[in-house]
Formats: structure tokens, C-alpha cells, sequence
């Protein structure tokens, strides 16, 4: 018997009984759509992350300084000084960075005509730019001799921009930052959120000179809050991490045995981190899916061995008019397999259709990959050939005399 | 397999010699019981030959129908169907005969439910290879031999007991086997039908040169039949050309 027969076959002895292929059906569809929307939606975030850790920038560790403690009290790291702008150009000097930008900030109030809008001020260098991966919509970033004569121009986020200005072209204009007036030199390309969730385009940036001596002020002059420090390749990760620290303990006499004053952290290794959280979760989240892909596989199994039991005359007549049992075995295996495999089809429709819901209503973002479709589509064959084969064993195993003497 | 059709009298069809069947069952005790139903058949059909079987319920007529049909196997003993010692071939290898060789006619007709005629008709040719299209080509021909060409879509449900045997008839025939078996054929009919189905069978003998063997245990059924073989307890105790049929229905 040919196999186009015996699709056939199977595909009416489906039709004979609608609502029950139907229901059992649903349970490959619920699960297939379920394990779609998981991984779509774990896929998503782990895009996410991995732009948010491109738009970071590579390669690099943030500087802060140290903590200090008094009366056995801790104060949290930052909470004293010891960092300075030197400190930051001495570090750019060494064989394994690239380029490091000190940094300093504070809240400030921004006004344009009537409009008016506070936000966080950063006042670093022109190397911060390149550092922090960030790209200029428009405009300029202030240089190397703006640094030096600590000029009043201002590089504004994205949303800033949009908030002072509307769809007012900021280029040239001149805001107030604190009642002192500045020129907007450039504005920056929309980068989103941080790591940690903080919308980064909602920033002004000057030069560090600038900052120091007319905005935020300074009880230390020189001092800075922390400074971003970028390795020339990931390979000199390690040994910059160790450079830098015998360089700021040296710069900062401190003697041996005691502890360093300010922390070196690797963005990099953070950045992992969250990646790694990030795979578990969608793991996690197709491994729960699954759980419902196998509840139904479990229901096609069911109702496979209820239907070979209800069919045993049937399976007797067809043994006896020459149905062997090759024929028998394959007819009820591919039923098995088509519920599976039309409940996947439906179910992958259903799972980009409630991704795209999500994408649309939670405002996540979804990834789907041809890769899914076709494990989702694998993953319910697999099932149906699983859960289907014992139950056509079972029929095809029939003695043919006992199978029309059933009643 | 249509050379068997060359009728030859002398030509065995069925071989059947010291035959038995026995059932074991396991009672409540583990112990186990052995029935056995047939004792050291021996038989021989020629080809062309119209047998009846009869017998009381329980004188093993039925399961020697299902070894005659291969549908089961027997304990001990031999059986040549055209030449060939069914009683060693493995399972697919008895599908295969049930497929090119016999054609089955049940007292409950046994067509496959929610299907129609004409798919009913054409389902042994799928099982013998042949493509959906042909199958039903063939298969409108055979409804059309017995009349039933305007029921061909028609599912089993909505055909009356007549009908349906006569497309189990079809069914049986649509191979060519050489081989009708028919097990209480008219059980379900009544007598008008009934006769109109034993003509069919006894057109099919003579016209075709088919072997018919049927289980009956009507006499009036059983006088279709040229030749009468009566079983009791799982011994042959009759075997003799039936005189009734010769002279009621003597054709020459």
C-alpha cells in the first residue's frame, strides 16, 4: 500500500471524528503556541540586552572611588574623593587602554524660551563619546580646546532635546543651565535604556572644566564622581584591571597591605551577567512551556489508545480484506502525527500572533527566528511519532480473528 | 495469481490434511486448560468447487473458516492454498494472502463504517498498491456488475441489508481471488434477499469458476452448494456431493 493511501486513510478516519481531533488538537496547540510565545519572548529580551550592552560600548571598566568608613560606620563607595581628572589622563597613558573619561555629575535645571526641563548633567571629556558608544544625531561634540577653555557648550540626549525643544532644531540655540546661558553644540543619537533602567538619553552633556567651575561647583577641585576607563581589546581586559590598580594605588600612596581607595568594576563582566540571567530565563521559560507541549502529547496518546480499542472491528476488517501490519501501524502513527502536526501549525500561527500582541500591548520586544519555527514544528512531529507509536503497535499487534470477533 | 483461475478439476485449491486447533486459557487457579476445537481435518477443495459447511454452533465450522481464511493459524497440521503451506508464512505474508487470494463475505457485512461504497469496494486494491484514482475506477465497475453503481456514494448506514452484502461482494472480488469465503452470508437477510444474494454466489461459481465455501446452517441456504460437508465436535462427519443441489439447480 502506498503511502499517499494511506495519508488518506488517516486524514478520514481524522474527519470521521471532528471534535474529537479537534480537542485533542488543542492541547498540541496550546502547547506549541505556548513554547513559541516563551522563547519568542525569551529571545526578545536576550536581543535586548545584547544592544544594551553594544550601545554600552566594549571593553570597558568604570573607576569609582573608594569607601570610606568612620566609627565603623561604611559609607558606601563614592562617598569620598579620591579620584581625580589626573588620575583619569595618567590611566589613558598605559600600554593596555585606549582611552579613559573622568566624570563628573549632578541635577540641574534646564530652561529654553518658556519651556523648561531637569535632568542629569555629566561633565567628562571628549573621549567620553567614543568611549560610551555614542553617535551624533546632530550637531558636534565639544572638543579638546573647549576642554581647555572650559567652554559653555552643551551636548543634549535625545529626549532632553526633545523636551527643551520639540521639533525645533536646538543646533546653535542657547539654553540656561542653572541661569548660566549654553550653546548647543550637537544632539545625540537615542540610545534607551541602561542595564540597570535608566533612560540614558534623558542627559546634558559639557565639558568637565566647564562643569567644575560654573555649574555644579566642586569641594574639591579636580576631584571626580567616577570615570569610564576602555581596554584596547578584550585580551588586555586582565592586565589592564591590574595596571590600573597598582597605577591609582601608586598614585594614591598607598602603602602595602592596605586597602585601595577607590573600585575597579568590569562592565564587561556585568554585561555577562546580565546575558547569562537573561539565556536562564528563556530557558526557564521554554523548559515551563514544554511542560504543556507534553501534557498534550499525553492527551494524544490517550485518546490514540481509546480510538485503537473503539476500531478494533475496523482494524479486523482491514487486516482481513489485506492490510498488513506495516499498513495498520502506519495509518494510526500518522494520525497521530498529522494532530500533532496540524495542532503545531495552528499553535505556531496562535504563538506569533500572541507575540506580536505582547510586542504590541507590553511594548517588549519579540523575537521569532526561523530556528524557532522549525524546533516548534520538529519539536511536535517528535510527539506525535512518541506518544503515537504504542498505541499503533498496539493496533497493528491485533490478531486479525480476535480483532472481527470484537464487539 | 489469476493462473489458478485455468479450472482444472483435479486441480486442489484447498489441501488441508491432519489439521488441528486448540485453545489454551488460563482458568482462576494459573492452571492451564486446553480445548482443542478441530481433530485431524483432513479436506480438499478443488478449484470451482461450491462447499457448504454445516454444523451446530461450537462443531468448530467457524474456526476452520478462519484458518480456510488465514485469519488464524493452525496448532498442528498442514494447509496449501494454490500449491502454497500457509500454516509456516508470517503475518505480513498471510495479509498478503488474504489480499490477492480470498475474498471475505461476513454475516454482519463488516464494511468499514462512515465510508462510502464505493471507497469500501476500492480499499483492498489501496492495500494491494494500487493508487487512489484506478482503485475507484475499478471499484465503480465492480458495483456496477451488481447493480449497485447508483449507491457507489452512499455509506453503509443508508443501504439496506441487501445492499450492503452486495458490496461486501464486490469488496471480495475486486482482487480477482480465486477464493470466496462466506460466513453465514444470508444470517442477517431475510428470505427474498437471501436467495437474490445465494443466485449472485452460485452466478459467481459457474459463470467466473470461482471456489466458493460457505458456512451455513440453514439447510435451504446449504442447498445452493454442489458439494456438503457437515462437522461435529471438530471432526468431519459429512462429506458428500450435494444431491439436492444437483437436482434443483443442475446447470448445464
Amino acid at each position: 500500500m502506498n503511502l499517499f493511501a494511506i495519508i488518506g486513510e488517516a486524514l478520514r478516519a481524522l474527519r470521521q471524528n471532528r471534535l474529537r481531533s479537534g480537542l485533542t488538537m488543542l492541547g498540541m496547540i496550546i502547547g506549541v503556541a505556548a513554547v513559541v510565545l516563551m522563547l519568542s519572548i525569551g529571545q526578545g529580551a536576550r536581543t535586548k540586552i545584547n544592544e544594551t550592552i553594544a550601545a554600552m560600548g566594549s571593553n570597558l571598566f568604570i573607576v569609582v572611588p573608594g569607601a570610606t568608613s568612620s566609627g565603623g560606620f561604611s559609607f558606601g563607595s563614592g562617598s569620598i574623593r579620591t579620584l581625580t581628572i589626573n588620575d583619569a589622563y595618567a590611566i589613558a597613558e598605559l600600554s593596555s587602554i585606549s582611552a579613559t573619561a573622568p566624570i563628573t555629575s549632578g541635577t540641574v535645571q534646564l530652561n529654553y524660551a518658556a519651556k523648561n526641563w531637569s535632568t542629569i548633567i555629566t561633565g567628562t571629556t571628549p573621549n567620553y563619546f567614543a568611549v560610551g558608544n555614542w553617535k551624533m544625531e546632530s550637531g558636534t561634540a565639544f572638543t579638546e580646546s573647549d576642554l581647555r577653555s572650559a567652554a559653555r557648550l552643551a551636548v543634549l540626549g535625545s529626549v532632553t532635546a526633545k523636551n527643551l525643544f520639540g521639533d525645533e532644531d536646538p543646533i546653535g540655540k542657547t539654553i540656561r543651565i542653572t541661569n548660566r546661558p549654553f550653546m548647543v553644540a550637537g544632539v545625540l543619537m537615542a540610545k534607551g535604556q541602561s542595564l540597570t533602567g535608566r533612560d540614558q538619553d534623558d542627559a546634558v552633556f559639557i565639558p568637565i572644566t566647564t562643569s567644575e567651575r560654573q555649574v555644579t561647583g566642586n569641594q574639591f577641585p579636580g576631584s571626580i564622581r567616577y570615570m569610564l576607563v576602555q581596554a584596547k581589546s578584550a585580551d588586555d581586559m586582565d592586565i589592564a584591571e591590574i595596571e590600573i590598580t597598582q597605577l591609582l594605588r601608586q598614585r594614591h600612596r598607598i602603602a602595602q597591605g592596605k586597602e585601595n581607595d577607590f573600585t575597579v568594576r568590569n562592565l564587561t563582566a556585568i554585561a555577562d551577567v546580565a546575558t547569562d540571567a537573561a539565556k536562564v530565563m528563556s530557558i526557564v521559560l521554554g523548559a515551563i512551556a514544554s511542560v504543556s507541549l507534553l501534557v498534550g502529547g499525553i492527551g494524544i496518546m490517550n485518546i490514540m489508545l481509546v480510538s485503537v480499542t473503539e476500531r478494533t472491528r475496523e482494524i479486523g476488517i482491514r487486516m482481513a480484506i489485506g492490510a498488513n501490519q506495516r499498513a495498520i501501524l502506519t495509518q494510526f502513527l500518522l494520525e497521530a502525527m498529522m494532530i500533532c502536526i496540524m495542532g503545531g501549525l495552528i499553535g505556531l500561527l496562535l504563538g506569533i500572533g500572541g507575540a506580536w500582541l505582547v510586542s504590541q500591548f507590553a511594548d517588549m520586544l519579540i523575537v521569532i527566528t526561523l530556528g524557532m519555527i522549525g524546533l516548534a514544528f520538529l519539536f511536535s512531529s517528535a510527539i506525535g511519532i512518541f506518544f503515537g507509536f504504542y498505541p499503533a503497535k498496539k493496533a497493528a499487534s491485533l490478531k486479525p480473528v480476535d480483532a472481527l470477533r470484537y464487539e | 495469481m489469476s493462473s489458478i483461475q485455468a479450472t482444472h478439476s483435479a486441480n486442489p485449491l484447498i489441501q488441508i490434511e491432519n489439521l488441528c486447533k486448540s485453545y489454551s486459557l488460563q482458568d482462576a487457579n494459573g492452571k492451564t486448560i486446553t480445548t482443542q476445537v478441530l481433530f485431524n481435518i483432513n479436506l480438499t477443495i478443488n478449484q470451482g468447487e461450491f462447499v457448504a459447511i454445516m454444523g451446530h454452533s461450537g462443531s468448530g465450522k467457524s474456526t476452520l473458516m478462519n484458518i480456510l481464511g488465514c485469519l488464524d493459524t493452525p496448532t498442528s497440521g498442514s494447509y496449501w492454498l494454490s500449491g502454497r503451506n500457509v500454516a509456516a508464512l508470517s503475518s505480513n505474508e498471510l495479509a498478503h494472502v488474504r489480499n490477492q487470494s480470498i475474498g471475505f463475505v461476513f454475516q454482519g457485512f463488516n464494511l468499514l463504517k462512515r465510508m462510502t461504497a464505493l471507497d469500501n469496494v476500492a480499499t483492498p486494491l489501496l492495500y494491494a498498491g494500487v493508487n487512489r484514482a484506478n482503485s475507484r475506477k475499478q471499484a465503480l465497475e465492480f458495483l456496477r456488475r451488481t447493480g449497485l453503481e447508483n449507491f457507489a456514494m452512499h455509506q453503509p448506514n443508508q443501504l439496506s441489508g441487501g445492499q450492503q452484502q452486495r458490496v461486501a461482494i464486490s469488496r471480495a472480488l475486486i482482487n480477482h481471488p480465486p477464493l470466496i469465503l462466506a460466513d453465514e452470508p444470508t444470517g442477517n437477510l431475510d428470505t427474498q434477499t437471501s436467495s437474490e444474494i445465494m443466485l449472485l454466489f452460485e452466478q459467481l461459481n459457474r459463470d467466473q469458476g470461482i471456489t466458493i465455501v460457505l458456512v451455513t446452517h440453514e439447510d435451504d441456504i446449504a442447498a445452493y452448494a454442489k458439494r456438503l460437508i457437515r462437522l461435529k465436535d471438530g471432526h468431519i462427519i459429512v462429506d458428500k456431493n450435494n444431491t439436492v443441489a444437483t437436482t434443483l439447480h443442475e446447470v448445464t
